[in-house]
């Protein structure tokens, strides 16, 4: 005999469900599907993905040399105040982005803490530069990586460092040549949600990096202009990139997460 | 012949409070044996410097190893899971030591080779540890931990891990293996017969204290506590000693062909306990009442333990338990013949 699905909570269930397909259905209902491969063509649809591409990889990059480190002491060094660290890494993953850009641009922009020294000591300057929106989608998508990471480390099994140790591994070795081995499907796990939290990234990239076509203006940035502009189809022609490469990282990451209990 | 390793481990973890003397020799194996929760792995852990020493000493060929990290301590372990990195071959796992070392890649590969060689796994090289089985991955710790030329082996309950066949085989193989490390070893295990199969000595530990210490026979024959004596599976009472005759706190008395004086212990088999329907008349002097607590097959035998004014265990035939009725809560007589006990200096 099988059970009944109790209706309070099927309806809910069903109506939830088409909530979150029914926008996808609506993008690909009025996509231009005839003058697509044109429309894709156009410089500035070509241009805005490959700076999405290449902000957003560089961005990971960039994540995974700060966050990986990070992560290994928030899991295996006790220090006082681990907690707090732990609670201030968090906060991007909360705050708006748009604060996020502005609170970047008072640190690093010409006139900020470390930006006037970045300008007057090197002639460096990150605002509405395309190193400005690495930084920008850095600063949002770090929290993801860093959790990602550290939960990994949190879950593999530290005697193997032990044992690595005993047979004459410093820390350093041990951490290469055994703890990132173990938690290296953690890390790409990690790796992907920080590139995928990037390449979507808005409100601090249009707030730090500004809006220039070719240099700061990323795919979402892109879409946010033409729509503005007017152009519905052409923003209908961006977010379908955006949502085909979506649905490829999930794809992507279908066995780690999608199959869970 | 001088102390290899010369240790006094005083470890506190929480509550625990571990205080051990061990010294070991060159070429020796010393087990060290004790209940679950006596402090042998902690012991085992201070020694390779994964847990922190809160005093005594601690040195290993004349160096004093206190300071020392783990990774520069000449030691070599074997844990009780193994802990092979999974995702290295078998060879790499041996071979990783020895280039941790500074040894380059190719040496490192042939010292991984000559002891996956000795230990009979000379074309297992290749496979990764979840490819090999209990026996197997045993034999690759032992090796990666030997590859390293440790001066002093540990081995955290090596066998404990495998099923009763696999048991018995890798055993006698680590018991050649053993003999054959000319630096200390010391293995921490609470099965009994490994210990007397692969140490020469035995120090038996509890609640974090040396409670015994020497070789078989000596602690096989004059256990000291209640653990060991069940270890070896004796009766073991502790009293006053006046001459033959042992007084047990409450009065009783147990009569011993040994002589001995003051704090004393008296021992003997379970197999030495013979049971009779009515009070025995005649030679045993050790006769008294008991009640029947609970029966066990143990071996061929069945095992009885009795209450009485002092609790005991009597191994019987079935065919002597057919004859009387062994249900709980039966009233019996237990005769110990003075001949068949040792008493012997607490």
């Amino acid at each position: 005999m099988t059970k009944r699905v109790p209706v309070p909570l099927l309806v809910p269930a069903v109506l939830g469900l088409i909530f979150l397909i029914l926008p996808l259905v609506g993008l690909l209902a009025r996509t231009p599907w005839a003058t697509l491969p044109a429309r894709l063509a156009e410089p500035r649809v070509v241009e805005a993905l490959r700076l999405s591409l290449l902000t957003s990889s560089l961005a990971t990059v960039l994540c995974l040399l700060l966050g990986v480190p990070l992560a290994w002491l928030l899991a295996r060094v006790e220090f006082p105040g681990r907690r707090l660290v732990r609670a201030l890494i968090t906060v991007p993953l909360v705050l708006p982005p748009v604060v996020g850009g502005i609170a970047l641009l008072l640190a690093l922009g010409r006139r900020g803490l470390v930006g006037q020294w970045l300008d007057t000591t090197f002639g460096i300057t990150l605002p509405f530069t395309t190193a400005g929106v690495v930084i920008a989608e850095s600063f949002v998508a770090l929290p993801f990586l860093v959790i990602a990471v550290e939960g990994a480390l949190r879950g593999a099994d530290s005697r193997y460092e032990e044992a690595a140790a005993t047979l004459g591994s410093t820390r350093w070795t041990t951490f290469t040549h055994v703890t990132l081995p173990l938690v290296a499907p953690g890390i790409a796990a990690g790796a992907v949600l920080c590139w995928a939290r990037a390449l979507g990234e808005f409100g601090a990239t249009i707030t730090f990096a500004g809006n220039y076509p070719g240099v700061t203006q990323t795919m979402p940035l892109a879409v946010y202009q033409t729509m503005e502009s007017g152009d519905l189809e052409g923003a209908v022609v961006l977010s379908l990139i955006l949502l085909v490469v979506s649905v490829a990282i999930l794809a992507g990451l279908r066995d780690r997460w999608l199959t869970a209990p | 012949m001088t102390a290899l390793l010369d240790a006094h481990l005083v470890v506190n973890r929480d509550a625990f409070h571990l205080d051990v003397v061990l010294r070991i020799a060159p070429g020796e194996t010393v087990a060290l044996l004790g209940p679950n929760g006596a402090g042998k792995t902690t012991a085992l852990r201070a020694l390779a410097g994964l847990a922190p020493l809160a005093g005594g000493h601690l040195r290993l060929d004349g160096e004093d190893l206190r300071r020392v990290p783990p990774e520069k301590r000449p030691i070599g372990v074997v844990f009780q899971d193994y802990l092979l990195f999974p995702h290295l071959s078998a060879r790499d796992n041996v071979a990783f030591g020895p280039r941790r070392h500074g040894m380059d890649r190719r040496s490192a590969h042939a010292v991984a080779d000559r002891w996956l060689e000795r230990v009979g796994l000379a074309d297992h090289g290749r496979r990764k540890p979840r490819n090999l089985s209990g026996g197997q991955a045993q034999r690759v710790a032992l090796a990666r931990a030997l590859a390293v030329d440790p001066v002093l082996l540990l081995l955290d309950e090596p066998l404990a891990a495998l099923d009763a066949r696999t048991r018995l085989e890798t055993r006698g193989e680590l018991r050649r293996h053993l003999a054959a490390h000319p630096g200390a070893t010391l293995l921490v295990t609470h099965d009994p017969l490994d210990a007397l199969v692969l140490a020469d000595r035995l120090v038996i530990v509890e609640q974090g204290r040396v409670v015994q210490e020497g070789d078989a026979v000596t602690i096989t024959a004059r256990p000291r506590t209640d653990y060991v004596a069940r270890l070896v599976g004796l009766n073991l009472y502790r009293g006053h000693g006046a001459g033959h005759v042992v007084s047990l706190p409450g009065g009783f008395t147990l009569t011993s062909t040994d002589t001995v004086h003051g704090d004393a212990f008296v021992a003997f088999s379970p197999a030495a306990v013979a049971l009779h329907a009515h009070r025995p008349d005649g030679s045993p002097r050790n006769t008294w009442p008991v009640v029947l607590d609970d029966v066990q097959h143990h071996g061929d035998n069945l095992r009885v333990r009795l209450d009485g004014p002092i609790s005991v265990a009597a191994d019987i035939t079935p065919a002597a338990a057919a004859q009387l009725d062994l249900s709980p809560g039966r009233e019996l007589w237990v005769a110990v013949k003075a001949t068949e006990t040792r008493a012997y200096q607490a």
